[in-house]
């Protein structure tokens, strides 16, 4: 006679990393901007942190891996997952930052720039999502941090793909978060302001004014902001917060 | 794969599974030992956790990636986790060079 289910204790992620070497970090489109910034900060912090994106960095750091990787090709990020793992042997945190914008009225927006938006900004952060808890749930710990945007909240006029694609981005946090809450991996996202980089580079100063000033908190993003939240996810002590997307700025 | 192998792959997994999330409770590493459903030792999370061991395990083996549980696994008339065997017979027949999946 079979042995009954036996299910396995589903307490929810763990407050405290296994005990071990240095925390291992991957972090999405980071050969430039803020994902460049967030790495130097993270080495900095003394974690080995691995970063990708489509084309190589210009700059390099000691305890930094670059991997060049589109986020959206399922081949390539299965074997970038499998360096991972044959280097470290462990992933303790994921910060999902590579993403595309396309600002462009809905009746002038190409159907190939819909595509190029969702396989960047969705299935690139699926697939990152998917592969590292795969990685973390063999520890039983994991973070895991999405970005959002304040657009999606602002229905912004011109970005009706972007903000679409990252209020796809909150609905799979939500999900994600009690789907992997048993393997002891949180789930949450940031969303920030506009923050003077490449990605706003070519929309008019006017419009940028308009919708700051929408903010509670009227002024450009920083760097700096956007680190102090996902600081705040990533911390140990933070294994009770999970599901929450954090707007800045006050949107 | 003949249906020794994929009974190996299933096998080796289960043995990885106890190792990390059953060292108390080991599942039987058995041919016979029924997984998922009544009678089975796995409950849906833990049957989340020992799928994707036996598609690493494939991976490793074949060198290529195999879903185990895509819509083809979840329209079988008999869930091909039912027991090892079963996940066993169903292995073979996705690897099989004639599968969309080979």
């Amino acid at each position: 006679m079979s042995e009954p289910a036996v299910s396995t204790s589903n307490s929810g992620p763990a407050n405290r990393p296994p005990e071990g070497d240095v925390p291992v970090t991957l972090i999405t489109g980071t050969r430039k901007g803020i994902g460049r910034y967030l790495a130097e900060q993270f080495v900095a912090k003394g974690h080995q942190v691995v970063g990708c994106s489509r084309q190589a960095p210009d700059w390099s750091a000691p305890n930094y891996l670059h991997i060049c990787c589109d986020v959206s090709d399922e081949p390539a990020v299965l074997q970038l997952f499998a360096t991972i793992r044959q280097r470290f042997g462990r992933l303790d945190h994921l910060i999902n930052n590579a993403g595309i914008a396309s600002m462009n009225h809905c009746l002038l927006t190409p159907v190939d720039t819909v595509r190029r938006v969702l396989d960047t900004n969705v299935v690139g952060s699926f697939l990152f999502c998917r592969e590292a808890a795969r990685l973390m749930q063999r520890r039983n710990y994991g973070r895991i941090v999405n970005f959002s945007t304040v657009a999606t909240p602002l229905k912004l006029e011109g970005e009706a793909i972007y903000a679409a694609s990252k209020a796809a981005i909150v609905s799979l946090t939500e999900v994600l978060a009690r789907e992997l809450a048993p393997f002891g991996i949180t789930v949450n996202a940031v969303g920030p302001t506009p923050i003077e980089t490449d990605l706003i580079r070519s929309v008019p100063k006017d419009k940028m004014e308009r919708l700051i000033a929408r903010q509670a908190i009227p002024r450009y993003g920083t760097f700096e902001d956007v680190l102090n939240v996902i600081e705040f996810f990533l911390s140990p002590r933070s294994g009770f917060v999970t599901g929450q997307n954090v707007y800045l700025g006050g949107v | 794969m003949n249906q020794q192998e994929a009974l190996q792959v299933v096998l080796d997994a289960l043995g990885e599974f106890n190792q990390i999330h059953r060292r108390d409770q080991p599942v039987p590493p058995a041919p016979d030992t029924r997984l998922f459903g009544p009678g089975g030792h796995l409950d849906s999370l833990n049957l989340v956790r020992f799928v994707f061991l036996v598609e690493e395990n494939l991976q490793r083996r074949t060198g290529k990636s195999v879903a185990l549980t895509d819509e083809r696994a979840m329209s079988q008339r008999h869930s091909p986790f039912i027991s090892v065997t079963t996940l066993a017979d169903y292995i073979v027949k996705i690897c099989a060079p004639n599968s969309p999946n080979s």
